[in-house]
């Protein structure tokens, strides 16, 4: 095994991206992930690679779409009110249908909102922020070493179906230390015929674009991207479930959240409580297919966020509201104490939800 | 199933983070599971800054503390802010060459070093932190200060590599004052 050091989440992010191939890295400061810019600042230079502090975020996501329309591997990390700010390059990215590799650390909002830790910015990672019918596959981290794995998944992933990747992180992962072990990363390698590579008069010039003037055109485009999200739905769901064998209560919970829970089900399960948790990797594609299926043998959900509850629209939908679901949350930069979970399962046991 | 979480705090600039990184790296090379959390944002830019490091058998949950089992407080305010989350039977270090305070509660054990005085007399002030930290790793014998020198070595820059000696001889310091 690789030998274990302690890195920052921030950091795990950054070196992973590089390990996974990527050259190009177009960013602007924002905490609490400013360690990702950093770090591209001291490494890229050494390894050829670009590291580019733009003039702001939306110029930035910009040089994205411009890199990434030449094929390469091509990241931009911020955080909240910065993704905000790259949602109309997001949803072209989408619209154009190219690969690439977004970081958001959330933090605390509405607005410029604070810069502790949060997971509120949910629905605009899985159901748009930018306009238009698009998704991005979007990788909930849940510790420094898979703040790595995923990085690398993502790009994977992205390249697989030529969309964007997005990590769903939170200022506390990415402020964190924790050992982690780089195996070698498992690139995965996919042709690119749609890239912007120059023709060398040996070929028809390819097209990037996300405009489509005539209906009929951008409608089937619609359709045949979405066909291809159907894809991603079916085959790249994951989630971790612990203690659900004999479970009769369900925590859900992503990330930091997830590890808050956990504390919480331990204690429980010292009470006599029967209470697992299922942990979404991917929060889209949302694991559906595993909360049905819990569903149809615990008494009830509790689903833990780091916001006012968003999350909880796709644990009811994925039941199909079969059973009941509470939410135990905090928002604003504050986060939820074992205590404050432990409490909720002790109601959930007790049939109040 | 054992698991220690440790509470760092003080003022920005006495080196509260480097210690908690420190006690983390030891874990680490102990073969145990860590992490490390420190506060960031305004706090830290010249006012209060605390760091959470959790040492386990098991893997780490929740990395924030909000019950340390060890509170080692380098200011008056962060003593003021913990002491009533410390776990009965846990553990207290103070830098009682900062903090005039006494201790009310019974049910933890505290021992009062007076780090900083400590520091400048052996002409190396910036390193009350250590000899808090040695204090420590006297009283957490499942730590075991071998191997400490290669710790340290590994989290000095090499450009401040004169700072190898004087943050062993600290640590050393604050365990000869605990025996």
């Amino acid at each position: 095994m690789a030998q274990r050091v302690l890195m920052k989440g921030n950091e795990a992010i950054a070196e992973a991206a590089i390990r996974a191939g990527c050259r190009h890295y177009f960013g602007y400061p924002i905490t609490p992930q400013t360690e990702i810019a950093a770090y591209m600042a001291k490494k890229m230079p050494k390894i050829g690679g670009v590291f580019l502090q733009a003039e702001s975020e939306i110029a930035s996501i910009n040089m994205v779409y411009g890199a990434a329309a030449t094929g390469m591997r091509v990241m931009t990390s911020s955080s909240s009110p910065g993704i905000s700010l790259k949602a109309e390059g997001l949803s072209y990215i989408a619209g154009s249908d190219i690969p690439a590799l977004v970081v958001n650390v959330q933090r605390g909002g509405p607005g410029l909102g604070g810069i502790q830790p949060s997971q509120s910015d949910y629905f605009q990672a899985t159901k748009g922020g930018g306009h238009g019918d698009y998704r991005m596959i979007v990788l909930a981290p849940a510790s420094v070493q898979e703040m790595a794995s995923l990085t690398i998944k993502g790009f994977n992933l992205a390249d697989k179906y030529n969309m964007t990747s997005m990590i769903l992180a939170d200022g506390t992962i990415g402020q964190m230390m924790e050992p982690i072990s780089f195996e070698d990363a498992e690139i995965e390698v996919y042709e690119k015929p749609w890239a912007l590579t120059g023709t060398e008069c040996k070929r028809k010039h390819n097209v990037v674009n996300s405009l489509y003037l005539k209906p009929e055109e951008l409608e089937v485009k619609n359709f045949e991207r979405f066909e291809r999200y159907k894809l991603v739905e079916e085959n790249e769901a994951m989630w971790e479930e612990y203690m659900m064998e004999d479970a009769e209560i369900c925590v859900v919970a992503f990330g930091i959240a997830s590890r808050v829970a956990k504390n919480a089900i331990v204690a429980a399960r010292n009470e006599g409580i029967k209470v697992g948790l299922i942990r979404p990797i991917t929060v889209w594609p949302f694991p559906k297919k595993a909360l049905a299926a819990a569903a149809d043998k615990v008494k009830g959900f509790v689903c833990v966020e780091l916001s006012m509850g968003q999350m909880i629209e796709d644990v009811k939908l994925a039941t199909s509201c079969k059973k009941p679901v509470s939410l135990c949350n905090r928002c604003g930069g504050m986060i939820c104490s074992p205590d404050q979970v432990l409490y909720s399962i002790r109601n959930a046991q007790k049939g109040e939800f | 199933m054992k698991t220690t979480q440790i509470l760092f705090a003080g003022f920005g600039g006495q080196g509260i983070l480097f210690a908690g990184k420190f006690l983390a790296y030891k874990g680490l090379k102990e073969d145990k599971q860590v992490s490390w959390l420190p506060s960031y944002g305004p706090e830290m830019r010249g006012g209060t800054a605390n760091c959470s490091v959790i040492l386990s058998e098991t893997p780490v949950g929740s990395p924030i503390i909000t019950e340390p089992d060890v509170l080692v407080a380098m200011n008056l305010p962060s003593l003021e802010k913990y002491i009533d989350t410390v776990v009965p039977g846990g553990q207290i270090y103070l830098d009682s060459s900062l903090i005039q305070y006494e201790v009310k509660r019974t049910d933890v054990q505290v021992f009062a070093i007076p780090a900083t005085a400590m520091a400048k007399e052996n002409n190396m002030a910036s390193l009350a932190n250590m000899i808090l930290v040695g204090a420590l790793l006297e009283n957490h014998p499942e730590l075991s200060f071998d191997g400490t020198d290669t710790v340290v070595s590994d989290l000095v820059p090499p450009k401040k590599a004169a700072l190898v000696e004087l943050n062993m001889k600290a640590l050393s310091m604050g365990k000869e004052y605990t025996k």
